[in-house]
């Protein structure tokens, strides 16, 4: 039986070793990974690389490096990289595999830079942990979510569930807009109020539940409509807007203005029993208006008015408004651009469609710089359409 | 025949159904069958030239119909037709 010292030694001789200054100087586009433990890890690490603890390695590194890419691996000293190296070497087909001679130590030693990661508090930590355990997200993806700055439009029935979960997910800044306040029939549905805060501002009600779930998350509140004059002023710096709100002159609104700053849009809306739930990202895919160029005629838009809803339908379509969200924040998986989502309830039938970007499109067809006030969420007729709805 | 899914705002015009068989070798003739079948829906889908109204989107199965060749585009019966109004309801 050989010792654990010849084994390494062994190792090292069937893998191939790169010195930490040709790993300084000429990355030359490798994948960098730590595979030391997570302590270790979060005290400093190499500037940009990814984590792989070695005891996770096998479940874990095909999220990290696939196996035709050149993986660079480093630990403390050099044993654990070379060891990880030979299994990803020998076992799992990596075929440019190298471990990092002297590790971390040496890197250091040589003077180089190391990233020291901001830290979560042991409560954080605790609280994030199902989050932190999902390699998709991991601490990194945990850190984005404390730093993004959400805007909720509407504390309704689509901005509830997105708020609890937003607000449950950490997202350091949840904005809220809502002029209304808490009526008995909310309740049915928006389940961030609640009997007690009934006739009270939503935005007071919501930031109330959020701060009961979190007391971590900053709640800016404004209580007022959204409109042509005060929307620019209100979205500007929020990373991500959430739109829930009830009517058509918002919602293209809303589109022209995200379009001229660039800020992405996870939309939905509801009627009845049937949801639709899409992501416009600005010149990356189509906007609001190329799917909707025009509103359709009073008698097709139920929107003015007051119609039913399932109470339970506003909450899987905010749901799935707030993992949209999480996934434009930490980059995990692939977000709902260029596609729409119909849930219809009554079948239990999910349809997704394609959305192109319209070459004319009034809006996203030109450069932001060139898009004026007066004609954000401007379309024809409007006021008479919704006169007519009722 | 080909299924058209019924958006909500027009299942009023199609006595509640949320699907109906349509007959017909392309969006058009199967767009055409639906308004004859249920009258209600023609002005609602078509403008007075006869073209769709731009206010709604019809797919063919998840593809839309304006990136094919529109009304001319071929249906075969294990084809869905979506038709999609705008929606903003959030309330």
């Amino acid at each position: 039986m050989a010792s654990g010292a010849e084994l390494i030694k062994k190792a090292k001789e069937q893998i191939s070793e790169i010195d930490p200054k040709q790993v300084h100087d000429s990355p030359n586009g490798a994948v960098v990974i730590d595979v030391r433990e997570q302590q270790e890890f979060e005290q400093s690490h190499l500037p940009g690389a990814k984590h792989v603890p070695r005891g996770h390695l096998e479940s874990r590194i095909e999220s990290a490096a696939k196996a035709d890419e050149h993986v660079i691996l480093y630990c403390a000293s050099g044993n654990r990289s070379a060891l990880a190296a030979k299994t990803l070497q020998d076992e799992l087909g990596y075929q440019n595999v190298e471990s990092m001679t002297g590790g971390i130590t040496l890197w250091k030693d040589r003077g180089y830079d190391v990233e020291v990661p901001r830290k979560l508090t042991d409560e954080q930590r605790e609280r994030y942990s199902r989050h932190i355990l999902v390699p998709e997200i991991g601490l990194e993806g945990q850190m984005k979510l404390l730093d993004a700055k959400v805007l909720l439009l509407g504390a309704g029935g689509l901005g509830a569930p997105t708020a609890l979960y937003l607000a449950a997910a950490g997202v350091g800044t949840i904005g809220i807009v809502d002029d209304d306040v808490v009526d008995l029939s909310n309740l049915q549905r928006q389940v961030i109020h609640t009997t007690d805060t009934i006739d009270t501002p939503k935005v007071d009600s919501a930031e109330r539940a959020i701060h009961d779930l979190n007391p971590g998350v900053d709640v800016v509140k404004y209580q007022t409509r959204l409109d042509a004059s005060n929307i620019m002023e209100i979205i500007e710096g929020y990373d991500i807007i959430v739109d829930g709100v009830d009517n058509f002159p918002t919602r293209y609104l809303l589109n022209d203005a995200s379009v001229r700053l660039k800020i992405p849009v996870v939309s939905a809306s509801i009627l009845g029993f049937d949801g639709q739930l899409s992501v416009f990202a600005p010149y990356e895919g189509p906007c609001y208006r190329c799917l909707y160029p025009t509103p359709p005629p009073a008698e097709l838009a139920p929107s003015c008015g007051a119609n039913g809803v399932l109470g339970a339908l506003p909450g899987i379509m905010g749901v799935l408004q707030a993992i949209e969200v999480v996934k434009l924040v930490t980059g995990a998986g692939e977000p709902l651009i260029g596609r729409l989502l119909l849930y219809e309830a009554l079948g239990t039938t999910f349809t997704n469609l394609k959305l192109r970007r319209d070459p004319d499109c009034p809006i996203c067809s030109r450069d932001p710089g060139e898009i004026s006030d007066d004609e954000m969420g401007v379309f024809p007729d409007y006021e008479a359409f919704c006169a007519a709805a009722g | 025949m080909a299924t058209a899914k019924i958006p909500p705002v027009l299942r009023p015009s199609t006595g509640g159904e949320k699907e109906v068989e349509v007959a017909g070798d392309s969006v058009g003739a199967a767009l055409n069958a639906l308004a004859e079948a249920h009258p209600a829906t023609k002005g609602q889908l078509f403008g007075e030239d006869g073209s769709l109204n731009r206010y709604v989107n019809v797919y063919l199965n998840d593809e839309d119909v304006r990136v094919l060749d529109g009304l001319d585009t071929g249906v075969k019966d294990s084809d869905t037709l979506v038709i999609l109004p705008a929606m903003a309801g959030g309330a």
